[in-house]
């Protein structure tokens, strides 16, 4: 009858719990970041279930850079509200006063201010000693060398080089002061994973993730949708297309674009994840602009 | 969508594998793992165009820098750091721990392999075994991956020589020979141009093994779960109110099952299992590597680090303890430091008590030593403020293994793996030089397991008979033991029932106590053999989960299993014990077959239908099988 054997979701899910609480006990005052994606419900759901049947002992933390799209700030208050969670939000408001964007400054110095800048104020802020991310390895090739505990100096930075080993399942947490670790739950999972676990779970994501109609520009191969964009002046005479499409992942609206895809609920997505044939950060125009460009800015605090 | 719940269904089925992979700077290693991936359609087309930039068509793609994510690697044309590899087959979910080779870079290796089934170890062709290969079969052993591949790599450099892949093996397999490892096997390939790693190779007719990856999906892989002793470190308390107190942590080894009666270390309190609490309901029993939390009946005292386990299987408990220790270090290791351990949930401060010795690693002999410097290992004795709760290594990677933190600089400078010890009193204080090979459980005594063959003209193994009550098992142990002593040889026959009255007496039929009646049963029987004799077993162990808990203590290469079968209407007519009639009646519990489930063995050494043969001729072929592994040797 029983063989004592579990399903990799269910494999994966006791050892993303199992950091979860070792971070909870081993920390005085842990974060988690949330980005409203798909990866972050994930994570959040994960949380629930390391400390059920009590509540999240941890807050939330969104980094808002002011750009992202309206549906996820709907979505993501009335997740927070829903599943009684406590929501920081945190952003660089002088720059977004300055009127901070990628087009005057790059995709580079723009991410640098609005993203890893607010970040390491909002972790300054709040004192945290760790912040759980949701990135996982198979996302890009610097995040595969990656550590689940990743240390960071008192300047939120990186040294790959000086990485801690890290053995079997147990964790370094010991911390000079300001310095602080950034946890990765989800580590071992794929995107495939993920999507499964979202089937399994019955987990709330943004609609954005399902495909519609919408009206769209084709920058570079980059669908940008028109609607609500920010900066109408870049699409200015470029042709308006009205094409089914949906989000893979979701970023600011400026450098995050849409895909074609008739994916219109998660079997679909499941069902485009297995035969599709290109890497997820492939429409996220922040990863590309530069070879080793998510190496150098996690090097520099990034996540 | 049914498709998509076949799909699903499909994903369920599929194994799971960790391996890790290992070479010295240019065999290799991340041209393998970027064939690997491409070849089983793993490769996104955007990474593929990225590898295939500023090549010409016909040349082959820069595979390497699908794996080697950081800048300062590309730029120096190695792998500087561990990288994790996500691929599936329609077989298997694998993570593949990408470990570099460059010797400063040997902590690596170890770290990735401490979570591995399985490692491969490329040799390049050209070059043959260096040192490097050494140091990483060692290190395999060492954190026991269960299972080794070395392939022989580069192999259309050297015009697909069976001669030059035959010299490779047989010197690496001479060295190999002094290490723990069972399983091992060399295979030829060209990472590069493709052969045999995920196709079978037409350039090199003359191996006639599977391919790479077939190896990977087909390999059995023993879950080196252990499902007899349970251990659940405690990782938090749970108090979200007043009626609640839950301890929540992952199961390292062991099945805990509500009602179980259980013991709190260290303060040896006990109480019953009340519930076993998750998100998506209670559960009545909880395994590896299962996240739950545990409420019991009795208020008693447990916080963070300490340990749940049954009454009666208990890890060691003790201040002092021995592990062989990688160093992980630039700063060698200072013997008057005082370090943190952590250990499970648990994190102590520990003095060293004794370096013993420091192994060489490319001759793994032993000498005497005052320091370890980085990528050296080295036994130490420690002496914890806290004691630990653990068990050796070798029996439960989940309890046996602890890391070592400097105080002042917080970095985790070693990894230990703790083993079996003996009474200090026995143990030389220092090493000679150039001794033989470091084993894992040295042995007490003075005399040699090896004069004791020698002697008895045998070599010892344990038959463990497995099968449904009353299908034969005690007669033919009892035959079997009878014609051994016949014949001069040296054998024990060991009787569940017997065990019962007196070793096991304080044991019932719950599953965890039939968990432990099998353990002591294994132990007795590795006892027994470790003295030369050979053990007949005869216990129904219906759990394939617990057979192989069995195997691994008894080790693998001494236990033969040999499955009576008939079918269960079959053994209920046979049964002269009343046990069927009861079961049947509700009045006894797990019985296998009736209220248990029996899980069929399948890779036994040798199955015999009771129904159809007789007792002597049952002996005789097991007899016959005894001949044929070379048991006896007159």
């Amino acid at each position: 009858m029983t063989t004592y054997r579990i399903s990799h979701l269910k494999h994966l899910e006791a050892e993303s719990i199992h950091i979860i609480r070792e971070v909870a006990a081993e920390f005085d005052n842990p974060v988690m970041l949330y980005s409203v994606g798909k990866d972050s419900s994930v994570m959040v759901r994960l949380a629930q279930k390391a400390f059920y049947p009590g509540r999240v002992p941890f807050p939330l933390l969104h980094i808002d850079t002011s750009y992202k799209y309206r549906e996820m700030y709907e979505f993501r208050d009335r997740f927070c509200e829903e599943n009684d969670l406590d929501l920081v939000v945190h952003g660089n408001r002088k720059a977004v006063a300055d009127g901070a964007n990628p087009y005057d400054l790059g995709t580079q110095a723009c991410c640098g201010l609005l993203k890893t800048r607010a970040l390491l104020d909002g972790l300054n802020a709040g004192g945290y000693d760790a912040a759980f991310g949701g990135a996982r390895r198979d996302e890009e090739k610097s995040r595969a060398k990656e550590r689940i505990y990743s240390f960071r100096d008192a300047f939120g930075q990186w040294d790959p080089k000086n990485q801690r080993p890290e053995l079997w399942n147990l964790y370094n947490a010991r911390l000079k002061k300001g310095e602080s670790i950034r946890v990765f739950p989800l580590s071992n999972w794929t995107e495939l994973d993920v999507w499964h676990y979202i089937y399994y779970e019955n987990i709330p994501i943004v609609p954005m993730y399902f495909a519609r109609e919408r009206e769209v520009v084709d920058l570079n191969g980059t669908l940008i949708p028109v609607k609500n964009f920010p900066f109408p002046k870049a699409l200015a005479g470029k042709p308006v297309k009205k094409i089914m499409c949906r989000f893979r992942s979701l970023g600011c609206s400026p450098c995050t674009g849409a895909i074609p895809s008739t994916a219109t609920n998660l079997e679909g997505i499941i069902d485009e994840m297995v035969s599709v044939r290109t890497s997820e950060r492939a429409n996220r125009v922040i990863d590309h602009d530069q070879e080793g460009s998510m190496e150098r800015k996690k090097r520099e605090g990034y996540f | 969508m049914t498709s998509l719940t076949e799909k699903l269904k499909e994903e369920e089925r599929k194994g799971f594998l960790r391996f890790s992979t290992a070479g010295s700077v240019d065999d290799g290693k991340s041209t393998l793992i970027g064939r690997l991936l491409h070849d089983s359609k793993n490769v996104y087309e955007d990474h593929f165009k990225a590898i295939s930039k500023d090549r010409r068509a016909d040349e082959q793609p820069d595979w390497a820098l699908l794996t080697d994510g950081l800048k300062a690697e590309r730029e120096q044309g190695i792998t500087i750091d561990v990288a994790y590899r996500y691929f599936a087959t329609a077989k298997r979910k694998y993570i593949i721990a990408d470990t570099p080779g460059h010797e400063q870079y040997t902590r690596n290796m170890a770290t990735g392999a401490s979570t591995a089934d399985l490692t491969i170890i490329l040799i390049d062709a050209r070059n043959g075994v260096l040192p490097q290969s050494r140091r990483h079969a060692f290190i395999a052993s060492l954190l026991q991956i269960p299972h080794i591949i070395v392939a022989v790599n580069k192999m259309d450099l050297m015009d697909y020589s069976e001669e030059v892949f035959n010299s490779i093996r047989d010197e690496f397999g001479d060295f190999a020979a002094r290490l723990q490892v069972s399983d091992i096997r060399f295979m030829p390939i060209s990472a590069l141009m493709g052969d045999n790693v995920v196709e079978r190779s037409e350039r090199m007719p003359w191996y006639n093994g599977e391919s790479l990856l077939e190896i990977l999906d087909n390999i059995y892989i023993d879950s080196d779960r252990n499902l007899v002793d349970l251990r659940f470190p405690v990782q938090s308390v749970l108090r979200p109110d007043q009626n609640f107190r839950g301890f929540s942590g992952q199961i390292a080894s062991g099945v805990m099952r509500k009602g179980d009666e259980l013991m709190a270390l260290p303060s040896m309190k006990t109480s019953k299992v009340a519930s076993i609490v998750t998100f998506d309901g209670e559960l009545d029993e909880a395994f590896p590597p299962q996240s739950v939390t545990v409420t019991l009946e009795d208020e008693i005292d447990i916080s963070r680090g300490d340990m749940l386990v049954h009454v009666h299987n208990r890890p060691r408990i003790e201040r002092q303890f021995e592990a062989m220790v990688v160093w992980m270090d630039e700063d060698q290791l200072d013997v008057d430091e005082t370090y943190y351990i952590k250990h499970t949930t648990q994190t102590t401060q520990a003095m060293i008590s004794e370096l013993r010795y420091r192994v060489d690693i490319n001759t793994l002999s032993k000498e005497d030593a005052d320091t370890l410097v980085v990528n050296e290992i080295g036994r130490i004795v420690f002496l914890s403020h806290q004691p630990l709760k653990y068990d050796a290594y070798e029996k439960n990677r989940a309890t046996g293994s602890i890391i070592m933190i400097h105080p002042v600089t917080n970095r985790t400078v070693g990894a230990g793996m703790i083993i079996e010890r003996e009474p200090s009193e026995a143990l030389p204080a220092r090493m000679e030089h150039g001794e033989g090979a470091v084993t894992h459980r040295d042995r007490k005594g003075k005399v040699e397991l090896t004069e004791r063959m020698e002697r008895m003209k045998q070599r010892p193994v344990t038959i463990w008979f497995t099968g449904l009550v009353s299908v034969g098992k005690r007669s033919v142990a009892q035959e079997l033991e009878r014609r051994l002593f016949d014949r001069k040889a040296h054998g024990v026959m060991l009787d569940g029932g017997a065990l019962r009255e007196g070793l096991s007496r304080d044991l019932g039929f719950a599953t965890a106590d039939i968990a432990e009646h099998l353990r002591r049963m294994a132990e007795t029987a590795r006892l027994l053999n470790d003295h030369g004799q050979i053990a007949v077993c005869s216990v129904v162990s219906p759990e394939a989960g617990l057979r192989r808990q069995a195997r691994d203590i008894i080790g693998k290469e001494r236990y033969i299993e040999v499955f009576l079968d008939a079918p269960l209407e079959w053994c209920e007519e046979q049964d002269e014990t009343g046990l069927y009639a009861k079961a049947r009646k509700g009045d006894i519990k797990n019985l296998a077959g009736v209220n248990m489930p029996y899980e069929r063995p399948e890779h036994s050494d040798l199955t015999l239908r009771m129904d159809q043969v007789d007792v002597n001729t049952a002996v005789e072929q097991i007899l016959d099988l005894l001949e044929t592994r070379n048991i006896f040797h007159n």
